[in-house]
């Protein structure tokens, strides 16, 4: 007779119907339990309207990967256009629909509709939401010892009003005459008379804008009251002092845009003439309007948010490298004090530079020469930083894991970035580039290679945290360097487009202007890196979905590291209240081989350097 | 808070009262300094002098301003600098829009050719 | 469920505030930036228009200055509020919330008087820049001060709980809806002269 399967449960052997038994009475014993002590939530408040920081930081990292997918996506089909103008779109053309792509060939309308799709949703569905909303919810009230954010209802209300906005202006793909094609920028008079969807975006933007000023407030109470006792402002570490700065800039910028995108409604709704100017003449039709309004209003509004926005992308982002190098060169970052007053003045003067975004308006030079000083002087802090993290480097003992070949890569790629904009913030140069590839290719190189390159960073360095296992090296190794050499293909020409004249938005790619001739070839270079680099995030996908089930378990602290959420926290942190008891602080953040301890490194929040102790492994002790 | 003893809450409300009443009489004087037409930037100044002293008094009193923390005085200098800031946006379009203006008005002054 | 976070009801000693009032006056200091973008726009238009309108000959002045009357009634009311719940009496704390309220209703209804007199005109936004500014900036202002109304109706009726639960709790909330109410009658007083007296 075969012998019965047996199951051990506990200290007994049973059955498996017997087991499984024993386990649904375990389960409900345990539910009745948590009841009785009034822990019990539903899936819903669980896993989807949570209060919890984490959980909202998860649901901000999900939504906003997806939206930087669909962002990408966009961008290929562009790609494809440019690279094959009047070609039909391979495989997914005759998805698009007639109203967008007859035939499967692109109408140069939804090109433009791409193009200002492809930037909002990069810009404030993806990169913001993932740079602040996910990064800063989960990592902030970790690093600063507290047990969730300042007002953790409000953070939910943060994340069901991006998403909302993020939907609708995804919807607005569905409206008639399509989705908004005015560019992310969307000046008026055009965007004003254009169809049904940029009246979507506006709307989107209202809910995003409001989602954003929401967060804002948290992150800035958070990170001022609920620091741990001893955790004094110079010893936060610099990814907080990063979403500090930035949650100021967008508390205070995003308002200015918050009136323009209502003055926009109201000219495209209630037909008033805030940016409407007098005598506009449409379709060989007088517009029926009062007239006397400034488009060039909007601009000031628009650039005034605009600006601070783009520190706000690549802010966190240099908090995330700061942090991984710190780790991975097993040293204190060099010139701390100085990336942090730095990253301060930063904040002010990205107030005060927006007009260069105007150059080309026809403004006087009493105005243009204000604007290009306070552009140059921005340019220092930005370098103060950069130059630290390259110093930081210096005499240190580099560990190449994957968040640290990224880390390594987005200095010198946001090194081509900052430096590309400095003739486009000198307005004799900016004549000439103005409306070119060059920007293209500057912005983006600051914020692909740059910001995202920092993303992947930080996913990679914060995914043991989040999951208590850690991804694969090899699939990060293979992610990493095919990335940089595609992402690189795919922007360094622009450089050399933009230098020959060829403009931006053209659904052409150039074609049909003579000075493009001699670089329209490198269209189809850019075309196909950027294909390749698509391809080049499959092992990522595979890598991150992978490891979340299968990847090798890790305990609290794998790299070694010496910020509190490493130290002092379980991976994944504890469900309520992160912290089995809210540590203290002794030290500053980055105590890597201290000279005067017997130690490899020494946590913020372990109490005495001598010797293993709470929180500090054994083989953290020198040997 | 200035104390929460019952005296100084009572005596905090006869400040408040106080309050209310010269806002009452600010307002009459805003509404009765408009009849007299000032012109131009005087009008400006005058009134915004006028609501100026009256939005003091909400600030200082009534949301105890006089008396807050310094973190909150710093905030609102940032705001208010930027604030500022906004406020001198239009004064960087004024060549253009007095180009504008003249242009206009040359033009209605020249038979009206779109009928507007 | 929820863990208990630091420095909800007590001041946190460096900084003297509790989280609340740190995050109200953030949250106003963006409002500044708001109707500030909204007055440059306005300043703008002003600026570069041929003529435009003395907003007395437009607008109905006596009406507006009833309403000032009544919000700056209402921030008195809110304060006061504060004053009795922080002296234990909630009945007389509950009553001037009420009152607040009340002006608040007052202030929409006579601005609905106002709106529907210039509808029945036919005088739309888009009439001229003047009325599109006008109208623009008194309906974001009402919205706001809808807004406001909400949070008070809550502490009223179904907030009012928290008195019983965690009094300096609901006196703290007391106090920072009271902040954002303060700043909607602000934002009025440097509103009313600028649209209706200039």
């Amino acid at each position: 007779m075969a012998v019965k399967r047996q199951i051990r449960v506990g200290k007994s052997w049973m059955s498996p119907k017997e087991a499984e038994v024993a386990l649904r009475e375990a389960l409900r014993a345990q539910k009745e339990e948590e009841r009785a002590h009034g822990h019990a939530h539903s899936f819903w408040r669980t896993y989807v309207f949570s209060i919890d920081h984490k959980v909202i930081g998860i649901q901000y990292a999900l939504t906003a990967l997806s939206f930087l997918l669909i962002g990408f996506g966009m961008m290929l089909l562009m790609r494809w256009q440019l690279g094959w103008p009047g070609q039909p779109i391979p495989g997914v053309g005759g998805m698009l629909g007639e109203a967008n792509a007859p035939g499967g060939i692109m109408l140069p309308e939804f090109y433009n509709s791409l193009g200002a799709m492809h930037g909002t949703i990069m810009v404030f569905l993806g990169i913001v939401p993932l740079a602040v909303g996910a990064f800063g919810n989960y990592v902030v009230p970790l690093q600063i010892g507290a047990p969730d954010m300042a007002f953790p209802k409000l953070n939910m209300a943060s994340y069901w009003t991006f998403l909302p906005g993020g939907v609708i202006i995804l919807l607005s793909f569905l409206a008639p005459g399509g989705a908004p094609n005015s560019g992310w920028t969307s000046y008026p008079p055009l965007s004003v008379i254009a169809t049904h969807g940029q009246t979507f975006w506006l709307v989107g933007m209202v809910f995003l804008i409001t989602s954003s000023l929401l967060g804002s407030v948290n992150f800035i109470v958070t990170i001022i009251q609920l620091r741990a006792p001893g955790l004094t402002y110079m010893r936060l570490p610099f990814f907080v002092w990063a979403q500090l700065v930035t949650a100021f800039l967008l508390l205070l910028a995003f308002p200015p845009l918050e009136a323009a995108a209502v003055l926009q409604l109201m000219d495209r709704l209630a037909d008033t003439s805030f940016f409407m100017p007098s005598g506009l003449v449409v379709g060989g039709q007088v517009v029926e309007i009062a007239g006397g309004g400034n488009p060039l209003l909007w601009q000031h509004l628009f650039w005034f948010l605009a600006h601070p926005e783009v520190y706000v992308l690549i802010l966190p982002a240099l908090g995330i490298i700061a942090e991984v190098i710190a780790n991975n060169t097993r040293k204190p970052l060099w010139g701390y004090r100085a990336m942090v007053f730095a990253t301060v003045f930063l904040g002010f003067m990205s107030f005060v530079v927006w007009a260069h975004h105007m150059f080309m308006t026809g403004m006087g030079t009493a105005l243009s020469a204000f604007f290009q000083t306070t552009t140059m002087i921005i340019s220092v802090p930005s370098v103060v930083i950069l130059t630290a993290l390259f110093i930081s480097l210096w005499g240190g003992s580099i560990r190449f894991n994957t968040p640290m070949l990224f880390a390594l890569a987005f200095l010198p790629m946001f090194g081509i970035g900052g430096l590309t904009g400095l003739p486009l913030g000198l307005a004799a140069a900016d004549i000439h580039l103005h409306d070119t590839y060059y920007v293209i290719g500057h912005f983006h190189y600051v914020v692909a290679p740059g910001t995202i390159f920092a993303m992947f960073a930080g996913i990679y360095y914060w995914f043991p945290k989040v999951t208590g296992r850690k991804m694969s090296d090899k699939l990060g190794k293979m992610h990493f360097w095919t990335s940089l050499v595609f992402i690189n293909g795919v922007f360094f020409p622009m450089f050399i487009q933009g230098l020959a004249g060829v403009s931006r938005r053209l659904w052409d790619g150039g074609e049909q202007y003579a000075h493009a001739g001699p670089v329209l070839h490198l269209n189809k270079f850019m075309s196909i890196s950027a294909f390749l680099l698509l391809i080049a995030q499959v092992p990522f996908l595979i890598n991150f979905f992978k490891s979340m089930f299968w990847g090798e378990k890790v305990g609290s602290n794998p790299w070694d590291a010496t910020t509190i959420e490493w130290a002092a926290a379980p991976s994944p942190p504890v469900a309520h209240g992160n912290f089995h008891e809210l540590p203290v602080v002794h030290r500053g953040p980055y105590e890597y081989n201290p000279p005067d301890e017997n130690v490899e490194f020494l946590p913020q929040h372990v109490a005495s350097g001598s010797g293993p102790g709470p929180g500090l492994p054994q083989h953290a002790v020198a040997p | 808070m200035s104390g929460n003893s019952p005296e100084q809450i009572r005596h905090e409300t006869r400040i408040y009262l106080t309050v209310f009443a010269a806002l009452a009489a600010l307002t009459v004087v805003t509404v009765a300094v408009s009849y007299l037409h000032l012109s131009g930037w005087r009008a400006i100044a005058l009134a915004l002098f006028i609501a100026g002293i009256k939005g003091f008094l909400v600030a200082g009193y009534f949301m105890h301003l006089l008396s807050e923390k310094k973190l909150v005085y710093a905030i609102l200098a940032v705001a208010t600098a930027f604030f500022l800031l906004l406020i001198w946006i239009p004064y960087t379009e004024k060549d253009s829009q007095d180009a504008a203006r003249a242009a206009a008005i040359a033009g209605e002054t020249a038979p009206a050719e779109n009928g507007h | 469920m929820e863990m208990e976070i630091p420095y909800t009801v007590e001041e946190r000693p460096d900084t003297g505030l509790y989280n609340g009032k740190l995050g109200i006056w953030l949250f106003l200091a963006s409002e500044f930036m708001l109707f500030g973008a909204l007055f440059s726009a306005l300043i703008m238009m002003r600026t570069g228009a041929i003529s435009w309108p003395h907003g007395y000959t437009l607008l109905n002045v006596p009406l507006a200055t009833l309403n000032t009357f009544v919000l700056i009634a209402s921030s008195v009311t809110v304060v006061l509020a504060w004053a009795n719940f922080r002296l234990g009496d909630f009945a007389k704390g509950r009553m001037y919330l009420i009152a607040t309220l009340a002006c608040g209703f007052g202030f929409m209804i006579i601005k609905a008087i106002e709106y529907g007199t210039k509808f029945s005109h036919h005088l739309y936004p888009a009439e001229n820049n003047f009325y599109a500014i006008y109208y623009t900036m008194t309906g974001l202002h009402g919205l706001h001060v809808v807004g406001g109304m909400i949070v008070f109706a809550y502490l009223i009726w179904p907030g009012a709980k928290l008195w019983s639960h965690d009094r300096q709790r609901y006196i703290n909330r007391v106090e920072t809806t009271g902040l954002y109410w303060h700043f909607v009658d602000l934002v009025w007083i440097f509103l009313f002269p600028t649209l209706y007296l200039l």
